[in-house]
């Protein structure tokens, strides 16, 4: 019914415009003052109708019941759900999404052990990650598995801790911290790369996936956090040894981690295993544990003055 | 030290172009001159310097095309 009413308004409003403007031309304020003083809503409503289909605010009815609105509107929607579609089909070809979702599944009380484990590994007895049925149990239920929450929370949390440390000595400008999180984010990736690399180089058959090296490589925010926290409030000696506390918690958390995943199993079990190839392994082990408080240092030192 | 992406990205294709470049003749063959007639590689263990010239290799096909 409104829709019959609006295209016959439409229609007649129509007319009248060609009519005046056929008669009214040459006094464009008679035109003005014509289409104004008639029925000020179909006349709204058609402009803004010519102007375009989303339009909002009109006083008509007309909008949503017009058949050229309808059909641009589903246009529109059909088109983004294809976009959308298209989009996350390629996106899933170079990041999985699915075994992100993995790694963020975590909860409060894992968060709370593992940045316990992370700190204070002496008292952890058993560092093997649960399996079920092939598949790592998520971390909500294995405080062993890795995951990606803590840190990418540490990384932001690094950046914005060491915006504040810079801010306490007044050298802050809002460009530095994006110079932090990218110089950051590069030796976090070339760490990854040299891993991997090293890891390939060894020829070590190991599960651990890329993601599960970014994570582990993504621990020693927690540390570097902490050091920075101390140094601000406790001055430079409280800065020094709550790092000198926290890479050794991290060296140690590194080597027990990894030696259950990269050394064969009888090795793994404090064995004297000879022969070079586990040898060669140890050695990885320990290069890639003892990297963590090099980086650790080498990230924080500039901000504690 | 402040690194960006952008320098990341730099060293990664510097050290690419620096593996495609390497000359086979004075070079290569005679690292891999000491490792072709060893075990041949079919042990468990390839070993390190295989395995590296197992990655130049295939950087080398996979930039120059054959």
């Amino acid at each position: 019914m409104d829709y019959t009413a609006a295209q016959s308004g439409f229609r007649q409003q129509h007319n009248m415009r060609l009519r005046n403007s056929s008669v009214d031309r040459p006094d464009g304020s008679q035109l003005f003052d014509d289409t104004s003083a008639a029925v000020p809503g179909p006349e709204g409503a058609y402009r803004n109708q010519q102007a375009g289909p989303q339009a909002e605010g009109l006083p008509g009815h007309s909008f949503l019941s017009d058949p050229m609105s309808n059909l641009a509107v589903a246009y529109g929607s059909s088109l983004a759900s294809q976009g959308r579609e298209m989009v996350d089909k390629n996106l899933d070809r170079f990041i999985p999404i699915s075994k992100l979702k993995y790694y963020f599944a975590v909860d409060t009380v894992y968060v709370g052990k593992k940045l316990g484990i992370l700190v204070f590994p002496y008292m952890h007895k058993n560092w093997e990650v649960n399996y079920q049925q092939d598949i790592p149990v998520a971390p909500r239920f294995d405080v062993n598995a890795p995951d990606l929450y803590i840190p990418t929370m540490g990384f932001i949390t690094y950046i914005l801790v060491a915006g504040l440390a810079l801010g306490t000595q007044n050298r802050f400008s809002p460009e530095l911290l994006g110079v932090q999180a990218s110089s950051a984010l590069v030796w976090l990736i070339m760490e990854v790369l040299a891993v991997l690399l090293s890891l390939y180089l060894v020829t070590v058959n190991t599960d651990l996936t890329t993601i599960d090296l970014l994570a582990f490589s993504g621990y020693k925010y927690v540390g570097m956090i902490v050091g920075i926290v101390a140094g601000l409030l406790f001055g430079r000696p409280a800065y020094y040894l709550s790092l000198l506390w926290c890479c050794a918690a991290i060296f140690v958390f590194m080597i027990r981690t990894l030696r259950l995943k990269l050394l064969s199993e009888a090795a793994a079990e404090g064995k004297l295993v000879r022969g070079t190839r586990n040898q060669l392994r140890m050695y990885l082990t320990m290069s890639i544990a003892a990297a963590q408080p090099i980086f650790m240092y080498w990230l924080t030192y500039h901000l504690i003055r | 030290m402040a690194f960006t992406l952008y320098t990341l990205i730099q060293t990664t294709i510097l050290c690419t172009n620096a593996i495609a470049v390497l000359h086979e003749e004075r070079f290569l063959s005679r690292i891999s001159r000491g490792v072709d007639q060893g075990v041949g590689g079919f042990g468990d263990d390839p070993g390190v310097k295989v395995q590296t010239l197992n990655l130049i290799r295939s950087v080398r096909t996979v930039m120059r095309g054959g």
